[in-house]
């Protein structure tokens, strides 16, 4: 009914290639975006975005930088939460040791620095694959909490391994109240999944794929399995080194290397595999799944309990929780085993066709 | 899946987001002073900080029993937190604008402490943290809204070595000796460091340090480590599960367990009950107080909330460390409100603001703490605005195999003449970092 393409004629290339190349999809996209801009610090409160809205902004940019990784160029990585810290980490040091260093600056160095070390933890992935890449990535996340622990250069000495930010600015901008802080996570977010989507519509984004199909069949017809490969560790690791710097400066504003534990990488690798590997709007829903949903259980348990008269201890909500967050994402692993991102497309599918189904 | 299970999804999605829209939206009740409670009552530290969550709620309760704090009633709410710091950051959100407005936090976390110091001057809350956090913020001067009332690592550092010396018959004879530190290998754990090695440079004795990675159920290599280097003395600075394994394994080591002396996260009964017999000897410092089931306090608890079945916990654990501790890092939050209210209007619900002044002005002295049913547990603690933390007495605890008891009855003061040049040094450094001004003391007396 309203979601159907008819009578859309693309009487370009340029039209026909766009991003989004059906006129409802493309409105939806740009409603989302001032929706998400303009409307909702109108609407939420101040828990809303500290609690909720910036972690899953931030959170979602990992699993992007996660899903190019895992989902397009099919490299198992556990290094994540690794190449997170790496990136905070080094947007810090950018941060002190250069006087006057702008800090839109010290973020994207941070995600720079982060896309070096995942070169070089991308190196393995030239000759191993699938489980054994995931053990070698693995390493990465050992390593840097080896680092960040033991060297005290990196966090300026800090006598507990406790490092911190503050007066947080970008040129006069001061970061210093939610609002601010969401609608600079926004900003990068909204930038950063445009960046993606286009590149995974690109040729780098083709070869990738293509890596991830079959790599064989891939080298055959002439792509790099060595440029390929590294390049999407390179960007996969920017992205989600930008991630950690944000969570650590934008997010926490002081924190040790536990922020960035193996768990993390455990969640972010959960976050693609629930939300969709392979598709960008996957990584929306995946973070929102794993971060949003906790939380909403936690204060939601306590509600139905008063409901039905039954008080719910703190320990109780806390482990029911984590039980019924369990059983959803086996609930919605065996229902939909390609993510929350295929029950979209599946309901768009069954939009179009509406009211006929096949 | 079809289009009738699509929007059923939808909307049970949007429902879930309204109620977190609702439950956010808590109105403030008249009279009544909010004490947020950040517990964690799940994971490998639940054994030690549900004793804590309790003794804290149960003091509260207490507080309302006799009338609350001239006529304002205590409310409080718990969040679990699972000592996870995005978690305390979480809760502390939840918690910070409920029922008119947080009173202070204490988030029972030196790595949630961190984080919520940056948070704690803009919301106007103070923090307490008793027996932990960071030890530079006993400097109120520049960290106005931390308050690490009774003691700090380094307390705990100073004091340690103190009776390792008295042990072995004097300072002098620390020379030489090899002194190893079992450390959670986290802020928590480093913050006994730096005092360790400045008084190795006095003393002459070397300090080894072992960090074990949390949670600390894996230390075979830390314990093949000291079964080489025989140190002399080992300090633990552990929490939950950590403390169990430690003991078990120098335990299986035949490392001398009188030679052992944990902090006091590290020396109550969750830390030794399993180990039972082959904990015996160990001992542990405490914050002032041990195991008190025979103080008033506690008396009046199981009178006034166990024996009409209002208790929070079990009622064998009242009285026990970690709960007395609860018990005091409560007790230390309600004087705060109550001394702000002498000055800001007795009987009236006091802001964040308020009671960090009645924080910095607290003065108990050993008769109030003997009305209030603390008499035997802790000193009288007075605070000011360059020293936030009141107290530095240490009491040192062994266990006996089934209690925790004080061998003797002596009491250790850390040594200010080198805790507080560190102190200066390391809070002027952090301010030079904000780019803090500290307050003079006009602005102190304000």
């Amino acid at each position: 009914m309203l979601y159907r393409e008819n009578g859309q004629f693309k009487t370009s290339y340029a039209a026909d290639q766009q991003v989004f190349p059906i006129a409802q999809d493309r409105w939806a996209v740009v409603g989302i975006v001032v929706f998400a801009f303009v409307a909702v610090p109108l609407l939420v409160d101040e828990y809303m975005f500290r609690a909720i809205l910036i972690p899953f902004l931030i959170l979602s940019l990992a699993a992007l930088g996660v899903n190019i990784l895992v989902g397009y160029c099919g490299q198992i990585t556990l290094g994540a939460g690794a190449f997170m810290a790496v990136g905070a980490y080094a947007a810090y040091n950018f941060h002190i040791r250069v006087e006057g260093m702008p800090l839109l600056l010290s973020l994207l160095l941070g995600g720079f620095t982060s896309a070096l070390v995942g070169i070089v933890f991308g190196i393995p992935s030239l000759r191993v694959r699938g489980l054994y890449l995931a053990v070698a990535t693995l390493a990465a996340q050992f390593f840097t909490d080896w680092v960040f622990l033991r060297i005290p250069w990196f966090t300026d000495n800090s006598l507990s391994g406790n490092v911190s930010v503050s007066n947080l600015q970008v040129m006069g901008w001061q970061l210093n109240n939610p609002l601010n802080k969401y609608l600079f996570c926004l900003a990068f977010l909204t930038v950063f999944a445009l960046l993606a989507k286009n590149m995974t519509r690109s040729a780098i984004g083709r070869q990738w794929m293509a890596i991830r199909d079959m790599d064989v069949a891939a080298e055959v017809i002439g792509i790099r399995p060595l440029f390929a490969k590294l390049s999407a560790f390179a960007v996969s690791s920017f992205f989600v080194g930008t991630a950690g710097a944000l969570w650590a400066f934008v997010h926490l504003a002081s924190w040790e290397p536990a922020a960035f534990s193996v768990d993390r990488s455990f969640q972010l690798l959960f976050m693609v595999i629930i939300g969709g590997l392979g598709s960008v709007m996957g990584s929306f829903f995946g973070a929102a799944f794993i971060v949003i949903l906790p939380i909403v259980l936690n204060r939601l348990l306590p509600e139905i309990g008063d409901l039905v008269g039954v008080e719910i201890s703190t320990a109780g909500i806390s482990h029911a929780e984590l039980i019924i967050f369990g059983g959803l994402i086996i609930f919605f692993l065996i229902k939909e085993p390609h993510g929350l991102a295929r029950l979209w497309s599946t309901g768009k599918e069954k939009l179009r066709l509406w009211p006929f189904p096949h | 899946m079809n289009l009738r299970k699509l929007a059923l999804t939808a909307s049970l999605g949007a429902f879930m987001l309204s109620a977190i829209a609702s439950t956010s939206a808590v109105a403030a009740t008249a009279k009544e002073q909010f004490f947020p409670v950040l517990v964690t009552r799940t994971g490998p530290i639940a054994p030690n900080a549900t004793p804590w969550a309790n003794g804290f709620i149960d003091y509260l309760k207490l507080v309302n029993t006799k009338g609350g704090i001239n006529g304002v009633k205590t409310v409080f709410e718990e969040c679990e937190t699972g000592y996870a710091t995005d978690r305390i950051v979480e809760c502390y959100e939840r918690l910070k604008g409920m029922h008119g407005g947080a009173t202070a936090f204490q988030p029972l976390s030196t790595g949630g402490t961190f984080a919520l110091t940056e948070k704690a001057p803009i919301d106007k809350i103070p923090l307490i943290t008793a027996g932990y956090g960071r030890s530079e913020s006993q400097n109120g001067a520049v960290f106005t809204w931390n308050f690490p009332l009774l003691g700090t690592y380094w307390v705990g550092s100073d004091v340690a070595i103190q009776y390792i010396a008295k042990k072995l018959g004097g300072v002098a004879n620390l020379k030489g000796k090899k002194i190893a530190l079992v450390y959670h290998d986290s802020p928590y754990g480093k913050e006994a460091i730096p005092v360790l090695e400045e008084l190795s440079k006095k003393y002459g004795y070397s300090v080894q340090l072992l960090p074990v990675a949390a949670p600390g159920v894996e230390q075979k290599a830390t314990w093949l480590q000291i079964r080489q280097n025989r140190p002399d003395f080992v300090l633990l600075s552990g929490w939950g599960v950590m403390n169990l394994t430690a003991l078990r394994e120098a335990q299986a080591t035949g490392y001398p367990r009188d030679k052992m002396l944990g902090n006091w996260w590290s020396g109550a009964e969750p830390d030794v009950a399993d180990v039972g017999e082959g904990a015996k000897g160990y001992s542990a410092l405490t914050l002032q107080h041990g195991a008190e089931r025979n103080s008033k306090v506690v008396k009046d608890i199981l009178a006034a909330l166990y024996a009409k079945g209002q208790g929070t916990g079990p009622k064998e654990d009242v009285g026990s460390v970690l709960y007395m501790r609860g018990v005091l890092s409560a007790m230390l939050g309600v004087e705060g409100v109550r001394k702000a209210q002498e000055r800001y209007g007795k009987g009236k619900v006091m802001t964040g603001e308020q009671v960090r002044w009645g924080l910095e002005n607290l003065d108990l002295d050993q008769k109030t703490l003997d009305a209030m049913g603390f008499a035997g547990v802790m000193r009288p603690v007075q605070t000011s605005c360059l020293d936030h933390m009141g107290s530095s007495w240490v009491r040192v605890h062994t266990w006996n195999g089934k209690n925790w008891e004080f061998p003797s009855q002596d009491w250790y003061q850390a040594d200010a003449n080198t805790l507080r040049p560190m102190v200066m040094l390391a809070s002027g450094k952090y301010a030079e970092e904000k780019k803090l001004k500290p307050r003079t003391p006009e602005e102190c007396n304000k």
